[in-house]
């Protein structure tokens, strides 16, 4: 008697919560209220929001902003993102999304369009940067922060960075001489090969994916060259063995630890090289641009975050301006000095006082300008899974590489089905 | 089959005072029956609500399509109806027509099956071997054994997420585990060493599980029986495998049943030791990674994840005889 | 099989006559001696890995990667970093949150499963296999599918950010094997025991309570740890239904970061590990003398 009164309760339940699927939802252009907004985004590393929030909140006492800070982790931050959106929450009004995820929760109409209304100048950016916010020819978001990657080199013991692969594999003989591996990425099976493999794959001239972002076009010469110069600086062991395993801290650790020659990372080494107290090559190291093929500078994967307005928001007025304030010269320069975050605008790069500060800098601007972003699609999770998975398997020899990217061809066109 | 009070009582109880009139017992067991639906019914509402309506919801939307993209608009649509096609998705590998290829999701459900069942068969039979032997060390008279009690439960007292950070800390090339071993092993970067490094964390997280409720089982049986066996010649193993194995076998089941249980959900620790590379990826860890393209079908792999784990257990309950409860009769029947 | 006389579960241990024995026949008492040797690689397998982490935990932030197994460049900052409020973290109140959960979960989990253990053990009423399948079949659903369900049913009805509902769930988590070790239990009981009191003028309450209960307390105290065990390491679902008031200390520690992105702060990590096994490990010291321990007080002789 308890059971069958339980399961009723149960179908009631059922019946009176259900739902929550994910279909197309609207952008509702008819609701441009002003009010208090709700910013959410990762942690904040070097506290540089809550006060950048207050300044706004300063000087706009009645539409305050709020801090919710999400984990450390991209993909809690990811997950707890689309818990809210699906459940259509109204309390998330203005959301840091990773350049990889824009495409997806546009596509899904949880992203207001910034048209007509909504509409902001991109012109001070760096085109990469607003390639990245950008869907189906819309415009969905703001990029406020980017990032590039770089080549850490050993200056004491190389005189001149390479510019080329095959330059830097030939200067692998000093590695030996000094018993030291010599080029380390991240090739961990995680986002991180995603950028590695893409940016080999984009610098010998190939595409993971069409304009579209939907259409494969992975499986060509230029690509097969890229990855296949991987997999052969793994099989000759130029790329040590446990680089199979590295994600970003295992590679700088063994940099750090003067063991490499040569690391592809991002710019937040340069400081902790610099400081760490264990750190070996304090003042022995120097940065560069990717090696690039033919005269063009290697083509470096865009990291970095954009801000975006929630289709759910009541209170959308106030957040596109929030959305102007926080990507603006003024708080981008903030970012760059108290945050290390590599700008978005072309103007901060050539600025002095920000040079002092990042002497990278230069090198960055030189990445970054010639990144290539990821595949922008919606069908991204499954695309960075179809490239992980044989990028894997290319680079520690488990497939040839033309069959790996054979494969990476049919796994792309099935997620993206 | 219902049981009075006085029935069938072969031991030196006294006599039942207490027997009613014919009538009088059917009304007790009345009220005894509605009583023990009573007792039952907050257990049943709290899983009906927190674990039922999830089911169910899963198995419905399991019969929906995925939304698609609109090649018009960019945006997505509801899929519609799907009928078996995310079933035949997992189990066929279909994927749209041709044999899902290496690098979708898709691919991996049967790798993905076999080292769940790895996992299992591995963990589960070290855990019960080494549990088993701690709950009997554990169960000595002696001094500082209160100190021994709380540092076996130490392991299963850190959270998971930390314990995962730890091992893979541990089990970095560059790690103790290489460093204090003198060995090159790539723990995470390949097959075998991979999924032993999974195994041992998770030997050394949960044997303390296994190892409490075998020792609480260990309570149950009295000194006088070891005595009159060891009265009788009987050896150190003979009392093992004939006294404490049988007395402790109902507590050992629900360990084993449970733990089993446990092992074939895993996520936490494949998911952080190795982000599931080198085939440790589980059906738990293909269903969080599904759910991030498409959660009807994740829904999909969750109810198959659920009936294959509800055939193990039938098979563990019906072969094993992992069956606790027993009524008053058969405990009685059976006890001499 | 079982004892012909009176029964007295729960005596101290099966152990305990044999070293005595051991001890009365003078010499090099072997047995104990590899008993001991059995301690002692017991705590060392238990504790070893756990070593490592407090080394770390005092480890400079600049030499996390250091190996050297005895500690080294020892300092306390890890711990000043975990309880550093300045960015927003709160982690005493995390602690306390921990707790306040672990413990509502406990004492509610193991009261239904007494409630329902009772009913299934001692009691008969129709439908007994259909409940307990529905109990064991709570254990097999995969719980990572349960997230996003779970999610909307309670920001529906406005339970986001509160502590129900991290606690209903993690009761109904420890429920099932709650429900199974206390059934086993009772049904290990000398009924007779309860038939007696009943004849001696109790009622059937108080000779559950007075005579019954006691005897369970291994079964009680042990699932008890349990269900605490399991609601204190919760993590998916805490991570989706908490918000920063009543986040517990497992969403804390993933809350941790490096003063650079990318970077992982392990050595924090650590440091709060050490700290959440401390009341874990005090709570198991007071209750493990009632895990081993029945209560022989009220057992019935002849």
């Amino acid at each position: 008697m308890a059971v069958s009164a339980a399961l009723a309760v149960g179908a009631l339940l059922m019946a009176g919560c259900g739902g929550g699927g994910s279909s197309g939802g609207g952008s509702n252009q008819g609701v441009t209220g002003r009010g208090p907004i709700t910013y959410v985004a990762g942690k904040d590393n070097n506290n540089i929001n809550r006060p950048t929030i207050e300044k706004w909140n300063a000087a706009h006492p009645d539409q305050k902003v709020t801090f919710k800070e999400q984990s450390d982790q991209a993909d809690q931050q990811h997950d707890d993102l689309v818990q809210h959106f699906q459940a259509k929450d109204a309390n998330y009004d203005v959301v840091s999304v990773d350049v990889i995820w824009t495409a997806e929760f546009a596509a899904k109409g949880w992203l207001q369009p910034l048209k007509d209304s909504f509409a902001a100048d991109t012109s001070k950016f760096l085109p990469a940067t607003v390639k990245t916010a950008t869907y189906n020819n819309t415009l969905y978001a703001l990029p406020y922060a980017s990032d590039g990657g770089l080549l850490f080199y050993r200056k004491d013991l190389v005189k001149t960075p390479p510019k080329t692969w095959d330059e830097m594999m030939g200067m692998c003989s000093i590695a030996k001489k000094n018993n030291m591996d010599c080029y380390a990425g991240q090739f961990a099976k995680y986002e991180g090969l995603t950028v590695n493999a893409a940016e080999a794959i984009n610098t010998a001239g190939g595409k993971i994916v069409g304009d579209d972002g939907k259409t494969p076009e992975v499986n060509s010469p230029e690509a097969t060259k890229g990855l296949g110069r991987l997999a052969d600086a793994y099989k000759s062991g130029n790329i040590p063995k446990q680089a199979i395993t590295y994600q970003e801290e295992q590679g700088r650790q063994s940099f750090e630890a003067g063991k490499l020659l040569f690391l592809r990372n991002w710019p937040y080494v340069f400081s902790l090289a610099t400081t760490d107290a264990s750190s070996k090559v304090k003042d022995k190291f120097g940065i560069a641009p990717l090696p690039g093929d033919g005269g063009k500078p290697g083509a470096s994967s865009l990291g970095g975050h954009d801000a975006a307005i929630s289709a759910f928001s009541a209170h959308k007025a106030t957040a596109i301006d929030f959305l102007k304030f926080w990507t603006s010269e003024e708080t981008g320069r903030y970012f760059a000095t108290q945050g290390s975050l590599a700008p978005v605008l072309s103007s901060l790069y050539d600025d002095p006082t920000l040079i002092k500060k990042l002497p990278y800098l230069p090198t960055l601007k030189t990445s970054v300008t010639n990144a290539v972003p990821r595949p922008v699609t919606p069908f991204y999770p499954a695309v960075t899974k179809a490239v992980e998975d044989n990028a894997y398997a290319a680079i520690k020899g488990d497939k040839p590489v033309p069959q790996a990217l054979n494969d990476m061809q049919d796994a792309i066109k099935a997620a993206a089905s | 089959m219902s049981v009075t009070p006085e029935a069938g009582t072969s031991e030196a109880a006294p006599e039942q005072t207490t027997a009613p009139p014919e009538k009088g017992r059917t009304e007790l067991t009345a009220a005894r029956n509605r009583l023990g639906l009573y007792l039952i019914a907050p257990t049943i509402v709290v899983l009906l609500v927190v674990i039922g309506y999830p089911v169910f919801r899963a198995v419905f939307m399991s019969f929906q399509n995925d939304a698609g993209l609109d090649p018009k608009t960019g945006l997505f649509v509801s899929g519609g109806f799907a009928g078996f096609k995310n079933y035949t998705h997992w189990i066929l590998q279909q994927c749209g027509g041709a044999k899902c290829p290496p690098g979708t999701l898709g691919s991996q459900f049967w790798p993905a099956m076999s080292a769940t069942i790895f996992f299992t068969v591995a963990s589960v039979v070290i855990e019960v071997a080494l549990g088993m032997w701690m709950a009997l060390v554990m169960a000595r008279a002696f001094k500082g054994r209160g100190l021994l009690r709380a540092s076996v439960l130490v392991p299963w007292s850190i959270p998971t997420a930390v314990t995962a950070k730890l091992w893979f800390f541990i089990f970095a090339f560059d790690g103790i585990a290489n460093s204090l071993l003198h060995t090159e092993i790539l723990w995470t970067g390949s097959q075998w060493p991979a999924r032993f490094a999974v195994v041992i964390a998770d030997v050394w997280k949960t044997t303390p599980f296994i190892a409490l409720l075998i020792l609480a089982g260990l309570q149950i049986i009295p000194e006088e029986v070891y005595e009159a066996a060891k009265v009788d010649g009987a050896t150190k193993w003979q009392r093992f495998t004939r006294i404490t194995l049988p007395l402790v076998r109902p507590a050992l089941l629900v360990a084993v049943l449970f733990r089993t249980l446990d092992v074939l959900r895993i996520f936490d620790l494949p998911y952080i030791l190795t982000g599931g590379a080198n085939g440790t990826t589980t059906l738990s860890i293909l269903v969080v990674n599904q759910i991030r393209q498409g959660f009807n079908s994740a829904a999909a792999l969750s109810t198959i994840t659920f009936v294959f784990i509800f055939l193990v257990a039938f098979v563990f309950v019906k072969v094993l005889g992992a069956n606790v409860v027993k009524t008053q009769q058969s405990q009685q029947k059976g006890a001499r | 099989m079982a004892s012909t006389t009176t029964v007295e579960p729960g005596r101290a241990g099966v152990g305990a006559g044999t070293a005595a024995k051991t001890r009365r026949r003078g010499g090099i008492p072997w047995s104990s001696v590899r008993s001991y040797v059995g301690i002692i690689v017991i705590v060392l397998f238990c504790l070893a890995p756990f070593y490592w982490m407090i080394v770390t935990a005092f480890r400079e932030v600049g030499f996390t990667f250091d190996n050297t197994p005895w500690p080294s460049h020892v300092t306390l900052d890890n711990f000043r970093t975990v309880f550093d409020t300045s960015l927003g973290n709160h982690f005493g109140r995390a602690l306390a949150n921990s707790v306040i959960i672990g413990v509502c979960t406990t004492i509610l989990a193991v009261m239904f499963g007494v409630f329902a253990a009772y009913a299934l053990a001692r009691l008969d009423f129709r439908g007994k296999f259909v409940v307990l399948g529905i109990v064991l079949g709570a254990s097999m659903f995969p719980g990572v599918a349960l997230l996003t369900p779970l999610f909307q049913l309670f920001t529906n009805i406005g339970w986001f950010g509160t502590y129900q509902a991290l606690i209903i769930p993690d009761i109904s988590f420890a429920l099932p094997l709650t429900v199974y070790v206390l059934t086993a239990f009772f049904s290990e009981m000398p009924w007779e025991l309860e038939q007696a009191a009943l004849v001696d003028g109790a009622t059937p309450g108080q000779a559950f309570r007075k005579v019954i209960l006691p005897l369970t307390a291994p079964g009680l105290f042990t699932t008890a740890i349990l269900a605490f065990i399991a609601a204190w390491n919760e993590f998916l679902l805490a991570s989706q239904l908490s918000s920063d008031k009543t986040q517990p200390v497992t969403v804390a520690i993933a809350s941790f970061t490096g003063s650079q992105p990318h970077q992982e702060p392990y050595t924090a990590i650590m440091a709060a590990g050490t700290i959440v096994t401390i009341p874990l490990v005090i709570l198991v010291l007071i209750l493990q003398r009632r895990i081993v321990a029945g209560l022989t007080a009220g057992g019935v002789k002849g």
